[in-house]
């Protein structure tokens, strides 16, 4: 019986390792310098945290189908350049479209949805139709795409130049927020929290998400059960490339100008942080809050340690010890002993 | 309506399938009355799964027709078997663990409420089945915390959810309790009064004659007989079931058994249910048999003896020292060598060529100026494997696929000899492996044995059990039920004892 006890309350600890950490990791913090504890570090860290969350629940989803997806960062890239370009302001003196008139916000941001919500639906076709191994699919994804956004960025007039002078309604969109009291609630986060929403409502409402387990979990039972792999494979990459796009205009905004090295590496720190929180890379295992957990935790250590004017070389070596460690629980979690 | 009540609601006639260089059923039938519970037998090998992979589609059969309630069907996948009625409870429970009962339960075809899944009905419609069938199971559960006994229950439960007209369990009580198999049965009745037929696979004689009316016994892929369950003893079953002539397919034996070299002594493993309590010895130069039935724990024995598998308690003893094995390396070490039942996956690697794959277990040997891998020593001793054990290859650069699954496992046990052990473990080291090669396997085993090698041979081929060893040590639901001398004893004493708990 004490056995039992005891081994519940260890389980329970290695179950919501991900939500103890993130709490040590503030209490840490906040320790060492409480000044931390302010409504504009928060709001920094949130608004930070925002596109990240965006990218990593695109990610996430196609973890749980026990895949992965290298050519997010990429993607994010690509929709950046492509709606920095559509959106600089008339009045600019380096616009890569001299003669476009300004266009109404949705529609870059439409464009650059669709077109990474193709590439992404292209990367579930290769996966689920051909077969290829989706480390394999999305890395020759990753590297084409970068291509192709090169290709579009680097051209005449200007050539390799960041594209800049966006356009009011858009650098507004991404960089402003409601007012409350004397703060302003940062719009960035809203975008995250409506998707976060409806990415929870997906994932634990609807049969795709239902499905997205399944085929991760176990892939017999779901053909057997007349589950369309192939058709559900397709569409979660192309809610994930849908996810990239949003993601990546909002960067763009953000950022104020966008270059075809915009986004890149972000799939690695997508995918660290899904694993931190406890999206399992063996697939069928995986949470939106834990995938948000986990975004908060390397945006409170950079940002954190930055604040206590912790070297950036040591922050790489603490997020780098964090995945192992991650990892090696989620291992722990699931191995069976023989 | 009489004529409805004797109808078959399933019947399988005359199939034949047939596999590159062996007939896995010839002329096989099979005929299920709705309402009752048929029981389907056989040895291990006797074409019982085969017969059940053709009425699933999972194989596609060469001959013969199959009527489901007198209209010819032919299933392409379990799914399109599963909608017209028909389907499986699996020996391997094919469930998605990480989630719930409910969502196993409608995976595929979950109730919808606009875009989005009626939990609410899920959940009802989950636990008037399960009220319907006396199962308490949370719907809400995670797969992965039920008992393999419950985890049964939802997959029955599944398949009366698709109002199943035949329901095949293939070997449902194997790891269940008396208390568990108890209502397993009342369930099985319940569907029974309900009009299903119930193909039940099982090889345990008390339980058949408990719970089925009839009774089809195959051996060899092909019919024997169908009779009504209480026309049968068990003794009539085991007749059946191996009365076949064992003529010349067995080598004569030349190896002398000398001084005993291993001693087991209450062997258990660490991660229950599993074996547990054996004992046993092995002689210098004898060939012990390892007998059972599917689920009796013998490749887990195995796999304890070379450190793969976790021992909780009980000592083995090499030649008068105690040993522990606690990995392949250690039990490489002490002269164990084990030859893996599933050639396939655990044995060959296919790609690559003979020499590779005779030299993998042994590359100390042939490290020479420290580092590198002597070629001349490699080349030497897969000679000497294709030689001694004959080998058929072109080269030995050929990779292994191409070869003929005897050749490829002569490679293997070649392997592990080169490593020189003096206890040789063999998992069925013959399946899949056609008479002529067969024979020459069990030439060379005589052979290891002469040479004063100790072997154990696990195998589900009774005859064969019969014909290479001197002892067989017979195991019964992770116990060991008997150790009998192979020249005084006959097929019906191990079937009894392979049946004992």
């Amino acid at each position: 019986m004490e056995r039992i006890k005891q081994s519940s309350v260890a389980k329970w600890l290695v179950d919501h390792v991900i939500y103890v950490v993130l709490i040590l990791l503030i209490v840490g913090i906040v320790v060492a310098s409480p000044d931390f504890l302010s409504m504009t570090n928060i709001l920094n860290i949130l608004s930070q945290s925002s596109s990240r969350v965006i990218i990593a629940l695109g990610v996430a989803g196609i973890l749980i189908t026990a895949g992965t997806d290298l050519s997010a960062g990429r993607m994010v890239g690509l929709a950046a350049v492509i709606s920095a370009s559509l959106l600089q302001a008339a009045d600019y003196a380096y616009r890569m479209y001299p003669h476009l008139p300004e266009l109404p916000l949705f529609v870059p941001i439409l464009i650059s949805m669709i077109a990474t919500g193709l590439l992404g639906a292209l990367n579930g076709v290769i996966v689920a139709k051909l077969h290829v191994p989706p480390f394999i699919a999305t890395l020759g994804m990753m590297i084409a795409v970068y291509g192709i956004n090169s290709i579009y960025f680097d051209r005449p007039p200007y050539g390799a130049q960041p594209i800049g002078g966006l356009n009011e309604s858009f650098t507004t969109f991404a960089q402003r927020g409601i007012p409350i009291g004397s703060y302003e609630i940062p719009y960035l986060i809203i975008y995250a929290a409506v998707i976060s929403v409806i990415m929870w409502i997906i994932w634990n409402k609807t049969e795709l998400g239902k499905n997205m387990y399944a085929i991760g979990g176990n892939p017999e039972a779901a053909k057997v059960s007349g589950v369309n792999v192939t058709k559900n494979l397709i569409i979660i990459y192309t809610i994930a490339g849908l996810l990239y796009g949003f993601s990546g205009t909002l960067e763009a905004g953000r950022v104020g100008s966008a270059t075809n090295n915009t986004g890149n590496m972000y799939e690695l720190d997508a995918i660290a942080a899904c694993v931190v929180g406890g999206v399992s890379l063996s697939g069928g295992i995986g949470t939106v809050s834990g995938v948000i957990a986990g975004v908060l935790i390397f945006q409170i250590i950079n940002y954190g340690l930055a604040f206590l004017g912790v070297s950036p070389y040591i922050q790489f070596i603490v997020k780098g010890l964090i995945i192992i460690v991650a990892v090696a629980f989620d291992m722990r979690k699931h191995a069976k002993k023989k | 309506m009489a004529e409805q009540s004797t109808a078959y609601i399933l019947e399988m006639n005359n199939i034949t399938k047939k596999f590159p260089g062996v007939i896995a059923l010839q002329n096989a039938s099979l005929k299920v009355k709705p309402g009752t519970v048929h029981a389907l037998m056989g040895e291990n090998g006797a074409g019982k799964s085969t017969l059940m992979k053709c009425l699933f589609g999972i194989y596609s059969m060469d001959e013969g027709e199959i009527l489901l309630e007198g209209k010819a069907v032919s299933f392409e996948n379990s799914k399109q078997a599963l909608e017209c009625g028909v389907s499986m409870v699996h020996q391997e429970l094919n469930q998605v663990r990480q989630q719930s009962v409910m969502d196993n339960m409608w995976l595929g075809r979950y109730p919808k409420k606009g875009m989005f899944i009626d939990e609410k009905k899920m959940y009802n419609d989950t636990l008037e089945i399960f009220k319907n069938l006396d199962i308490q199971i949370d719907p809400r559960r995670k797969v992965s915390t039920l008992s393999v006994s419950e985890m049964q229950m939802v997959e029955i439960a599944k398949a009366v959810s698709y109002r199943s007209k035949i329901i095949v369990m293939d070997e449902p009580t194997s790891s269940l309790t008396e208390k568990e198999v108890e209502h397993l049965f009342r369930i099985i009745r319940k569907l029974k009064q309900e009009g299903v037929g119930i193909i039940y696979i099982s090889h345990k004689m008390e339980e058949i004659l408990k719970i089925s009316d009839e009774v089809t016994i195959m051996r060899d892929g092909r019919y024997i007989t169908t009779k009504r369950a209480d026309e049968l003893t068990t003794d009539e079953i085991i007749k059946l079931m191996v009365g076949r002539d064992l003529s010349q397919r067995f080598p004569d034996k030349i190896n002398n058994p000398g001084d005993v070299i291993l001693k087991v002594s209450h062997l258990t493993a660490e991660a229950q249910p599993s074996f547990s309590d054996v004992s046993f010895e092995l002689r210098k130069g004898e060939i012990l048999g390892v007998a059972g039935l599917v689920g009796s724990r013998r490749t887990e024995l195995l796999e304890a003896l070379f450190g793969l598998r976790a021992v909780r308690s009980g000592t083995i003893e090499l030649r008068g020292r105690m040993i522990e094995n606690k990995s392949p390396q250690e039990a490489i070490k002490n002269g164990f060598a084990l030859v893996t039942e599933e050639r396939r996956t655990t044995g060959i690697y296919p790609d690559l060529s003979v020499s590779f794959n005779c030299m993998i277990s042994n590359l100390r040997q042939y490290r020479s100026k420290g580092v590198f891998v002597s070629e001349r020593k490699v080349y030497d001793d897969t000679k000497w494997v294709i030689d001694s054990m004959k080998v058929k290859t072109p080269s030995q650069k050929t990779p292994i696929r191409s070869l003929s699954g005897g050749n490829q496992q002569k490679v293997i046990i070649g392997r592990w000899l080169l490593t020189k052990p003096d206890i040789l473990l063999l998992d069925e080291p013959t399946r899949g492996i056609d008479v002529g090669a067969k024979f020459e396997i069990y030439q060379l085993i005589n052979q290891l044995a002469a040479d004063g090698k100790g072997i154990i041979i696990v195998s589900s081929e009774m005859p064969e059990l019969l014909g290479v060893t001197d002892r067989i040590l017979v195991m019964s639901n992770g116990r060991a039920a008997g150790i009998v001398e192979t020249a005084a004893t006959s097929q019906e004493e191990i079937m009894r004892l392979s049946a004992l708990y």
